[in-house]
């Protein structure tokens, strides 16, 4: 019985490692094959270099543009930051709105919450590309940015919504007895109390924003301007013009590090609270 | 959010909480409603435009592409996950460290870094078909085969199962563990304990997955757009990439918007006929 026991264990841990492996070499091989000479590369299955060379890092981090990458991981941040200041304010507004109070039509417009979670986005994305551009903001960061201020996460709401129903309504009441209104009683009593599900929001809003690239493609048209994702697009097109290899993949594997870092800091926080928005 | 429902938030009148949903009502009409609006009346301007779609090779072409992935992948993904998550949930030491190796390809996502390192895996002498080689397996000529392109498409997607399989694994943390030890007194197996108590406990979950993963897996764009570029032979133009075709590179605005009215309406159907079927197997429950 014992004997059997083990057994399974062991051929658990060896199923759950088969698994690991898969999810892990990509990228280890992605790391690897950027330290070796081109003609290296697809020479085996193994991605440990002979003599690792990271000459095509300094390759990488000038690009093929006038900008280096410490340009673009800057134009990142500033698409990245306001984002994730604006999603915060915005969705936790609304979640309180829905969590704490009641008001006409209220059902209604949380129907209309969880709709347009299911609204696919390829039918928005064409008119909302028009729309900027009639007004002329194509090629600025206002429409990657600016949405943000309107809560059009709906799945974020939904998950701050949820929290904020956790918060016992006694402490809304006692602040309110303390001459708090509905702004001071968020700030002080329910804000303290949601952290964790903000963090998630944060980190995932940053995730998706450093990953996306439909939204970039369509409405950034300088390279200047270019978020760090378009830049590997313009470089991965670039080899077979002259542009090696390793440089290309050491760009990614710098493309890499923003998500990753996060996700290390954050992962024991977000991975608990995705019930919901974790979906990509 | 201007300084208006400051002052009116104090006492909590009717209004307060319709002042504190503002926003996201106004995003919703200007960056929902209008575009929608607007897309709808772009694809009827010119009379006839659906009636081209509907008409023309490459829209039904693109479908069969569209659908044949989303019949593959989607099931594929939730076994995977699914399964995945239930060896997790078994109580060993070292779980956590597997859940977020997992979980870190889900992290990157559509990450551009991500599609390049895809990218030269698949080439014809890249590490996939080396390692077919030593099992003895003969190259594919993942690119050029109009056969397999779109699986390196599903692989890909496959490969980022991490946000389902968590799904999974804080709906299984939910479940007490007394309804198992009731089974076992019971002299219920493991495996009918798994389908008596885990599976019907997890129908929900299961639904959320199954349909934000269709909706999703409908919408695929990035990777046939930056992977194959649609090909070989437009065996990997998912409708996505036709919409952002006929769109960008062709100016063909009104055609653009009637067939992502389409996909809307294949997506509409598709998540109908999932909620049906979910309602049918909540009955036999």
């Amino acid at each position: 019985m014992k004997l059997r026991k083990i057994f399974s264990k062991i051929i658990i841990y060896i199923l759950l490692s088969l698994v690991g492996i898969i999810m892990i070499y990509p990228l280890l091989w992605l790391v690897g094959s950027s330290l070796k000479p081109d003609s290296e590369i697809f020479g085996s299955v193994g991605f440990i270099p002979e003599k690792p060379d990271f000459s095509a890092y300094f390759r990488a981090w000038q690009t093929v543009t006038p900008y280096s990458m410490g340009h673009y991981f800057l134009n990142t941040f500033f698409i990245v930051v306001p984002k994730i200041i604006f999603t915060l304010v915005s969705s936790t507004l609304t979640a309180y709105g829905f969590a704490r109070f009641d008001f006409p039509m209220k059902k209604f417009f949380f129907a209309l919450l969880m709709g347009v979670m299911f609204i696919p986005s390829i039918v928005v994305i064409i008119p909302s590309y028009l729309m900027w551009s009639k007004v002329g903001l194509t090629d600025t960061y206002i429409p990657l940015t600016v949405p943000s201020l309107f809560a059009v996460e709906g799945s974020f709401v939904f998950m701050i919504y949820e929290f904020i129903k956790g918060v016992p309504k006694q402490l809304d009441e006692a602040s309110k007895i303390d001459g708090c209104g509905a702004i001071r009683t968020l700030v002080f009593i329910i804000v303290p109390c949601i952290k964790p599900v903000l963090i998630s929001v944060a980190v995932f809003t940053f995730l998706w924003t450093v990953n996306d690239f439909m939204t970039p493609l369509m409405m950034i048209s300088s390279v200047e301007k270019y978020p760090l994702s378009l830049i590997l697009r313009l470089s991965s097109d670039a080899t077979g013009n002259g542009y090696e290899q390793n440089t290309v993949l050491a760009m990614s594997a710098i493309g890499l590090i923003p998500s990753l870092a996060v996700f290390a800091f954050a992962q024991r926080k977000i991975m608990d609270s995705i019930t919901f928005g974790g979906i990509n | 959010m201007g300084k208006k429902f400051y002052k009116n938030s104090v006492g909590t009148g009717k209004y307060t909480g319709l002042l504190l949903i503002m926003p996201f009502v106004a995003g919703l009409v200007l960056f929902t409603a209008i575009p929608l609006g607007m897309s709808f009346a772009g694809s009827v301007s010119e009379s006839g435009t659906y009636t081209e779609v509907l008409q023309s090779s490459d829209f039904y072409k693109s479908m069969a592409v569209t659908l044949k992935y989303v019949l593959i992948l989607v099931p594929l993904k939730l076994v995977v996950s699914l399964a995945v998550a239930l060896i997790l949930s078994i109580s060993l030491r070292f779980m956590g460290v597997y859940r977020t190796i997992f979980y870190i390809p889900s992290v990157l996502g559509s990450n551009l870094s991500v599609v390049i390192m895809w990218q030269f895996l698949f080439t014809s002498d890249g590490p996939v078909n080396k390692f077919l080689n030593l099992i003895n397996i003969e190259s594919v000529g993942w690119y050029s085969d109009s056969r397999h392109a779109l699986s390196i498409i599903i692989l890909l997607r496959l490969w980022e199962f991490g946000s389902s399989m968590i799904i999974f694994l804080n709906a299984l943390k939910n479940i007490p563990s007394e309804y198992y030890d009731c089974a076992k007194t019971d002299g219920c197996g493991k495996v009918r304990a798994f389908f008596l108590i885990t599976l019907p406990l997890l129908r929900d979950s299961i639904f959320l997955n199954l349909i934000l993963q269709t909706i999703s897996a409908f919408q695929e764009f990035n990777a046939p757009y930056l992977l194959t570029g649609g090909g070989p032979m437009k065996s990997t133009r998912t409708v996505g990439m036709l919409i952002y075709d006929e769109m960008f590179r062709y100016g063909e605005t009104g055609y653009a918007n009637a067939v992502s009215w389409i996909l809307f309406a294949v997506i509409t159907i598709a998540i109908i006929l999932i909620w049906k079927i979910g309602r049918r197997g909540s009955e036999e429950f």
